[in-house]
């Protein structure tokens, strides 16, 4: 195809734009920053994860940890010195990855922290440009794997709301109550949920890989609520990403004795 | 009355530059009305393809002020008139003259894609019995205009010239319409696995954002898509289960 080039300047950052097109990619560049280092640095303390009844979000499921939570009790002796430990290391790649590979962010991403491109009809600096089609990028297709992790996951963050509406008292008993914590773990869950179950993924897999609709496995309607959920799934992913951060926030400030959780009931 | 500047480019096969032109504007005007209006009494040689002037033929995509858009259906006070207002061709596409560029491409991609192939009739009469919601959903691909607005924008075409290997946004919505079509028999994902380029497509949703005719490019047609290719060449436990059945 000859290409003419209509103008002669090309390059990073070149348009004839007006708007200021490099606030979105700046916004979205300085939230997955900010997430990544607070997540990082969150995940390698190894400690005020767990207050009450409450466990923060990175460190679900705990596999080995110190906490009440723990499923196989205190870190391994056989788990090798020279690594670090923390229960969330052991985790964390399964949502890392989901959100990682996840379309709306791979789209947001790409612009924003990979210049390609930096906004719709901005130049670009690179030549060569292979897109998803061969490796590494071609990696991205595994996105439905980690679909699965990540409902998986949504279970367990439930069974941790449920415990977290268990308050053990100072002579030992256990009560039912509900405290803000509980809720701010309650809203991840409902967060969470409505960013997963509306991925593009789960659109194609609940029916729309199907021409008729009629044989969508759990039905037209289920294949409708997902839809609907995905038409806002880039709010979803956004508002979850902040809220799933801002739980670590409130359980380790509260473990901290920074925060008071108030009880409800 | 008051008056609006416009630098528009003029050239012919890729050469030219910007040239500023001066003329009055009124309540309601659109930029085509002011290209018109400079054509007339200013550029009598100046190359412009236009139609309808109603946003449905798709012949004025132009990029104003960077932004490719329909000429017709952008109205000057949505732009800001302190300083000019740039109007280009579309970039993607080999430049002919003026404002005018060479679309024929677009044409030759669509005849190489797999025609609509029905299943037969479902009743004697020759007639075929849908669904409303299976028709739905391939409907919103079908108000396609063929402005061809989305390919200019796609870095893709735009900037990594992948025309021989990537068919754009355009005609991933035409696939997708005959793709996800309740009575289509045809199978198209390998080909836009390969020939067709899909995988180019990082799913940046420049395309979604330009279209006029409100299209979900990337949402509703092209990520379906991938996800068929995934079904068929990446997932690695279909491909097992394939193996095993033998297909
Ligand atoms: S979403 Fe894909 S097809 Fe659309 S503009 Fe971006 S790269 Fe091109
Ligand atoms: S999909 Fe939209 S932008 Fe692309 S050619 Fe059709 S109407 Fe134009
Ligand atoms: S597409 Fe965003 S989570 Fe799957
Ligand atoms: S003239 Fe027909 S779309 Fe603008």
């Amino acid at each position: 195809m000859p290409q003419a080039a209509v103008s002669t300047k090309r390059g990073l950052g070149t348009t004839e734009r007006r708007d200021l097109w490099w606030v979105e990619p700046l916004a979205v560049a300085l939230g997955l920053l900010g997430f990544i280092i607070y997540a990082t640095w969150a995940a390698f303390q190894g400690n005020h994860y767990y207050f009450g009844p409450y466990i923060s979000p990175f460190y679900s499921p705990e596999v080995f940890g110190d906490s009440q939570h723990s499923w196989f009790g205190p870190v391994p002796a056989w788990w090798p010195a020279f690594l670090p430990f923390s229960p969330a290391l052991l985790i964390l790649w399964a949502p890392g990855g989901f959100r990682v590979t996840c379309y709306y962010y791979r789209g947001s991403y790409y612009k924003a922290l990979w210049a390609d491109p930096p906004a719709c009809a901005v130049g670009e600096s690179r030549g060569g440009y292979r897109g998803e089609r061969s490796f590494p990028l071609i990696i991205q297709n595994i996105h439905r794997y980690f679909l699965y992790l990540a409902v998986l996951f949504l279970f367990f963050l439930a069974y941790d709301v449920w415990k977290a509406l268990w308050f053990t008292d100072a002579a030992g008993a256990v009560h039912f109550g509900i405290g803000v914590g509980t809720i701010v773990l309650a809203v991840n869950v409902f967060l969470l949920g409505s960013y997963a179950l509306g991925c593009h993924s789960m659109r194609h897999l609940i029916g729309g890989r199907h021409d008729e609709l009629k044989n969508a496995i759990l039905g037209r309607n289920c294949y409708n609520c997902v839809s609907a959920l995905n038409r806002n799934h880039m709010r979803w992913a956004w508002c979850s990403l902040f809220w799933v951060a801002f739980s670590d926030v409130y359980v380790r400030l509260c473990s901290m004795g920074v925060w008071t959780d108030w009880r409800i009931i | 009355m008051t008056s609006a500047t416009f630098s528009i480019w003029r050239g012919a096969a890729g050469e030219g530059k910007f040239f500023k032109y001066t003329t009055e504007i009124s309540e309601g005007m659109v930029v085509l009305d002011a290209v018109h209006k400079i054509q007339a009494e200013q550029a009598n040689d100046m190359a412009v393809r236009w139609n309808c002037k109603a946003g449905k033929c798709g012949s004025c995509s132009a990029e104003i002020n960077g932004i490719p858009r329909l000429m017709c259906m952008t109205r000057l006070n949505q732009l800001p008139l302190e300083r000019p207002v740039t109007i280009e061709p579309m970039r993607s596409f080999p430049s002919i003259r003026d404002l005018v560029t060479d679309v024929s491409w677009n044409f030759r991609v669509k005849k190489q894609i797999k025609k609509f192939k029905p299943r037969p009739p479902d009743v004697a009469d020759g007639s075929w019995r849908m669904q409303q919601e299976d028709v739905d959903r391939v409907q919103e691909f079908r108000k396609c205009i063929e402005c061809f607005l989305c390919q200019d924008v796609c870095h893709v075409l735009r900037e990594h010239h992948k025309h021989e290997e990537f068919i754009g946004p355009r005609f991933f919505v035409y696939v997708a319409a005959l793709e996800m079509h309740p009575l289509d028999t045809e199978n198209r994902v390998e080909e836009l696995a390969k020939a067709k380029g899909i995988g180019y497509c990082n799913i940046t949703k420049c395309c979604t954002k330009v279209c006029p005719e409100s299209i979900t490019i990337t949402d509703n047609a092209i990520i379906p898509l991938k996800e068929r290719v995934v079904d068929e060449f990446y997932d690695p436990i279909k491909r097992l289960f394939r193996a095993i059945r033998g297909q």
